[in-house]
């Protein structure tokens, strides 16, 4: 069966570079898929070519069974002809209608009638119940969110395009409003296309990961997927962390979260919030390395490993082990010499409960 | 006093900006977006009234409108007047006098609506007509009011075009800037000094009432 939406997408930038990727939504029904890299890396420039905003210099993008561009036959068709609900990154609210207005905006196929219900239901969905008569200036950042969220949302779009939906809010904001908005998007059963630089948003929110750089696709494919198995270096380097990995929650007590990681079991710090699922990430050079017998520690994590490769990265060495799950840490050189660090030798890894940072998912 | 030439003035600067509304939002709007990159040519000549003196325009729309221009026949053979020294060639000469008056403050309005909005607009399903009409003219109304204000009193005040295309004939083509030159060469100050001053109560009211409006809406949204 052909994917629900495939995406292959170049613009060329004259004097500036290419912008391309190709990646598909293999089913319709809810998905998030993260377009993820650091600013500049022409993730918004996709999103615009889904949109429409933008023409395609070559390639071509399908959803559901319809063309939606096609450089080749010169196939473009504008926003309006595409069913989508996007979300802009400064949410762009028209200033000179209030909140039931921006919602009621994308409606005018509607009776009067249905129209006031389907507001009525946006603002109750939303949250935002009271405040129909506001103008955007009146509202808070979050408020204005979730109206812009509302505005797209309201002809019940196809295909959502968010930009960046919640860099604009406080992290504390941010980090309720993540849950939210997958549990929202979940029970609307919207596939979901979201632009991110923001590890712990790209990892809350989504289900599949399109990694960009320089206007490149570096790799696609299950989020998780991408996380444990970078495709090259520079994948690693972009996604920022050693060690990523989804794990399962089973105790939460006195603010420390144990989870089941492959065959271990690791604590951490309960960041709140927790579901049944969290990812786990682990920075290199937060874990430590021991030999012999353990003596007294205040780390919480003490894990057995056998040494699965070394690899000289400067004055430093990557040491990739298997902990149960796969670990890397970042030693000396120094270091690696003294304690006889060698492929195929055990180690016990130590890491402190809050070096291990939870970012909930589901 | 000469009412008919004050009524004349305000019937004819009504008609010019009502006109120059309807050319001048579709051509406004073209040159607030377009990316066609010959573009500043189309501005310049919609600024040439600026610094044209009105003689010369004046002078080449004469031609233009003469019966031996295709144009100055066309219109005889369609009206069965000629267009100079009457009242609808002097409403010409006015729309193209006053072009850059309208055309100016209405595209730097489009131009500074926020391209977000649009795109927003576009992304809800509505036209580019619609989205005109319910984003960019709304938030545009400042300008539009000043293009058209700036129109109606430039056109109140114009001298050299009306002499040049209409001449002076009481009733048809005398407006109230005209009767003041008159009424000097006839060394009557007194009735001049009348007409001046209505035109110029005429001319500060309209232009006192437009900035007092915008400055009353510049403040956020009153009693919303």
């Amino acid at each position: 069966m052909a994917p629900f939406l495939t995406a292959e997408a170049e613009r060329r930038y004259p004097g500036a570079g290419t912008v391309e990727a190709r990646f598909d939504i293999p089913c319709r029904g809810f998905s998030i898929t993260v377009l993820f890299g650091p600013s500049g890396s022409g993730k918004t420039t996709i999103l615009r070519m889904l949109a429409g905003l933008e023409r395609l210099n070559a390639g071509r993008i399908l959803c559901d069974g319809e063309a939606w561009a096609d450089a080749g036959q010169g196939l473009h068709r504008p926003p309006q002809a595409r069913r989508i609900g996007f979300l802009s990154q400064g949410y762009d609210l028209f200033p000179h209608l209030d909140v039931a207005a921006n919602l009621a905006y994308g409606l005018p196929g509607l009776a009067p009638a249905q129209r006031r219900a389907r507001v009525a239901d946006l603002l109750t969905l939303l949250e935002l119940q009271g405040l129909e008569q506001r103008r955007p200036a009146q509202l808070s950042g979050g408020q204005r969110q979730r109206v812009a969220l509302g505005r797209a949302l309201a002809p019940q779009p196809a295909l959502l395009l968010l930009d960046e939906p919640l860099s604009a809010l406080d992290r504390p904001v941010q980090l309720r409003l993540w849950r939210d908005l997958r549990a929202l998007l979940r029970r609307l059963e919207v596939p979901t296309v979201l632009v991110t630089h923001d590890r712990a948003e790209a990892l809350q929110l989504g289900d599949r990961i399109v990694v960009m750089e320089e206007g490149r696709q570096c790799q696609a494919g299950p989020i998780q997927e991408v996380f444990e198995r970078p495709s090259d270096p520079a994948v690693a380097r972009i996604l920022g962390v050693e060690t990523v990995l989804l794990g399962r929650v089973t105790e939460v007590r006195d603010g420390l979260a144990t989870l089941a990681v492959g065959e271990a079991l690791v604590h951490a710090a309960d960041p709140g919030g927790l579901g049944a699922h969290a990812y786990v990430c682990i920075r290199g050079e937060d874990v430590l390395l021991e030999r012999g017998e353990p003596g007294p520690s205040t780390a919480r994590n003490r894990l057995r490993g056998r040494i699965r490769s070394l690899q000289t990265e400067g004055p430093l060495v990557r040491l990739t082990l298997d902990c149960g799950f796969p670990l890397e840490s970042l030693v000396t050189r120094q270091a690696c010499v003294e304690l006889g660090l060698a492929e195929g030798e055990t180690v016990i890894a130590l890491l402190k409960a809050s070096a291990l940072h939870l970012i909930p998912h589901d | 006093m000469d009412w008919e030439a004050l009524r004349l003035s305000l019937r004819l600067a009504a008609l010019t900006t009502l006109t120059l509304v309807a050319l001048g939002l579709p051509l406004a709007h073209w040159l607030a977006f377009t990316r066609w990159r010959w573009k500043f040519l189309v501005e310049a000549v919609v600024a040439l009234p600026l610094v044209l003196p009105p003689t010369v325009l004046g002078f080449y729309l004469l031609v233009a409108m003469g019966p031996r221009s295709p144009f100055g026949r066309l219109w005889v053979s369609a009206f069965g007047h000629a267009l100079p020294f009457s009242f609808e060639g002097l409403l010409i000469a006015s729309v193209l006098y006053s072009l850059p008056f309208t055309v100016q403050p209405f595209a730097a309005a489009f131009t500074a609506v926020d391209r977000g909005l649009l795109e927003a607009s576009w992304c809800l399903g509505a036209s580019r007509l619609r989205t005109f009409f319910r984003v960019v003219v709304p938030l545009s109304w400042a300008g539009l009011l000043t293009g058209m204000v700036l129109s109606f009193a430039h056109t109140l005040g114009e001298f050299g075009v009306v002499l040049m295309v209409g001449g002076d004939l009481p009733g048809r083509t005398r407006t109230a800037s005209i009767a003041v030159f008159d009424q000097v060469q006839a060394l009557d100050y007194a009735a001049a000094g009348r007409t001046a001053l209505l035109l110029l109560g005429v001319s500060f009211g309209v232009l006192a009432l437009t900035y007092g409006l915008r400055h009353a809406r510049r403040l956020p949204w009153p009693l919303s």
